[in-house]
């Protein structure tokens, strides 16, 4: 049976956000009781997808979401945004951040250092992303 | 037939200590007393506890659900006793004989006081087992729950064990990989290594892969995002134990090893890790003049 | 807006790194290090990270384009310091920094790049071929 226990949302809207984002999650995360090394990816990923909704996004959300699921803990990080979206997400997926400037979009980076990866986007409409990390 | 209002409640309070030592000579009996793992006091005391919680819990005139609020405390203290029998080494069926136990004299005394009522009796026989059952049941999965919990930390402890990071030289680590190296596993390995290198500042780890019976493509993966990491780290890897046949499949499958040191003995690497650190091993020269 | 010091120590420039840096004060970084690169002339530069508890893909970039610049300016640079999660993530996404050197603390850092320097100047000094 999965509770959930927390949800909260921050804005990701100028740089200054990105901070804020990296230490709520590393406190979240801590709290859980996440080892550090699974908390730095938890960080790490929450800065890759936190950029690319700035950047490419045009600013948005981040909902932090924290599960407890029989012995073990989950924390659900979902960037949303009402940008021009990605028009092929496999592509940026295996973009990386290999490519310089343009997309550059770290989601094939940030895949590796979660659970559970979802992105869903839409030209014109925007794109949500949603990774998930479990004890 | 009208509702009837329970009268467990009342038979524990008016019978509680007859009761208690009733149900106290049923645990003997099932030998869910275990005298080697608990004192009898302890087991009293705990009875006694339970008594009291479940009396309170009745007061809510709820029977049939006990993920309701009012049967809380009586839930934890289930799962409190359930975890510490578990970690004391009784079995799942002596923990939850402790709850199932208390039917007998429940029953016996139900029977007294609905004399004359069978279908109130049947009734309140029905509430007793049906509680008492979810009870049992539930303090089972607490049990089990504990069991994993034990195991788990077990298994980390044999991980742990099992990937022992040995100080060859100063600045030089030795880590011998014993058994497949799955995802899972891998990370571990990083972890322990990388954190023994940054607590010694040693500049060479030697992983010797002999241990390790099978290379495949992503046994190998994680072989090179080991050396990836030790580098970024500012330190560097040696793999030693690269037997022929290792060889011959890490050529056919395509895996490129880059720049990565490999030798097939850990004789061979270590001999390169000096090297690297700019140490020569030769023969002690003695001074004229001095003794042994 | 605050900046990263840049500490001069001989032909060394050394910065130690201990707040989380946003994309701003990165670049920032990367613009006073190549100025002072050039002013001092320094041979070496200096990058401790032992601090960071996090490195993403758009800081090590930057790393590895600090490299560069400094490479074109006739210096080396060591990225020194490392913490263990950090190493692991960055090679669990994929990234190598391939062009940056690495040492596992400061003093380890400049006997690299001293060695590197020698070389250097060993070539220098070879005759023509």
């Amino acid at each position: 049976m999965i509770t959930p226990r927390r949800s909260e949302t921050l804005p990701v809207r100028e740089a200054s956000d990105i901070l804020l984002v990296r230490q709520f999650v590393r406190e979240c995360a801590t709290e859980l009781g996440f080892s550090v090394f699974d908390q730095t990816k938890l960080v790490t990923a929450a800065s890759e997808l936190g950029r690319n909704t700035l950047i490419h996004g045009g600013g948005g959300t981040m909902r932090l979401e924290t599960f407890v699921e029989n012995d073990r803990r989950g924390l659900r990080l979902t960037f949303e945004d009402k940008g021009p979206g990605i028009p092929d997400i496999e592509q940026a997926m295996s973009d990386g951040f290999t490519t310089k400037g343009g997309l550059g979009l770290g989601l094939g980076g940030s895949k590796r250092l979660v659970d559970e990866f979802e992105v869903v986007s839409r030209v014109g409409e925007g794109t949500r992303v949603t990774a998930t990390r479990w004890t | 037939m009208a509702t009837m209002k329970t009268r467990i409640p009342e038979v524990l309070e008016r019978h509680e200590a007859e009761i208690l030592s009733d149900w106290m000579k049923e645990q003997a009996t099932a030998l869910t007393q275990r005298p080697d793992l608990m004192k009898e006091s302890e087991l009293r005391k705990e009875s006694t506890k339970f008594l009291k919680l479940f009396r309170e819990a009745l007061a809510s005139n709820n029977l049939i659900d006990i993920q309701q609020s009012f049967w809380e405390p009586v839930r934890e203290f289930i799962g409190e006793v359930s975890r510490s029998r578990a970690i004391q080494g009784f079995s799942p069926s002596e923990t939850a004989t402790f709850v199932l136990s208390l039917k007998q004299p429940l029953f016996t005394r139900l029977r007294k006081i609905h004399e004359g009522q069978p279908d109130y009796l049947f009734e309140d026989l029905w509430n007793v087992t049906v509680l008492l059952d979810k009870l049992g049941l539930y303090s089972v999965e607490n049990f089990q729950k504990t069991r994993e919990d034990v195991i788990g930390r077990q298994q980390k402890e044999m991980f742990e064990l099992s990937t022992p990071v040995v100080e060859l030289w100063q600045g030089i680590l030795g880590l011998p990989i014993i058994g497949t190296l799955d995802s899972k596993r891998s990370q571990q390995v990083m972890e322990t290594l990388l954190n023994r290198l940054a607590e010694t500042q040693s500049e060479v780890a030697v992983i010797d892969i002999t241990g390790v019976p099978v290379m495949d493509t992503s046994t190998a993966q994680h072989l090179l995002k080991t050396v990836t990491a030790t580098r970024l780290m500012g330190a560097d890897c040696i793999i030693s134990g690269i037997r022929p046949q290792i060889a011959q499949t890490i050529v056919h499958l395509g895996v490129n090893l880059g720049d990565v040191t490999t030798k097939a003995s850990m004789a061979g690497a270590l001999a390169a890790a000096f090297k690297r650190m700019g140490l020569a091993v030769g023969p002690a020269r003695r001074q004229s003049g001095e003794t042994a | 807006m605050e900046r990263i010091p840049i500490l001069r120590m001989g032909e060394f420039l050394l910065v130690t790194i201990q707040v989380d840096m946003h994309d701003r004060l990165a670049t920032v970084l990367q613009d006073d290090l190549a100025n002072r690169i050039s002013a001092t002339r320094a041979r070496g530069v200096l990058i401790d990270i032992s601090a960071l508890d996090m490195v993403d893909s758009f800081i090590a970039r930057m790393f590895g384009d600090i490299a560069q610049m400094a490479r074109v300016m006739d210096a080396e640079t060591a990225l020194v310091g490392m913490q263990p999660s950090v190493a692991i993530t960055l090679a669990e996404m994929g990234v190598s920094l391939t062009g940056v050197r690495t040492a596992l603390n400061v003093e380890k850092g400049m006997a690299l790049l001293r060695a590197k320097m020698e070389e250097e100047r060993a070539d220098d000094h070879a005759p023509a071929e």
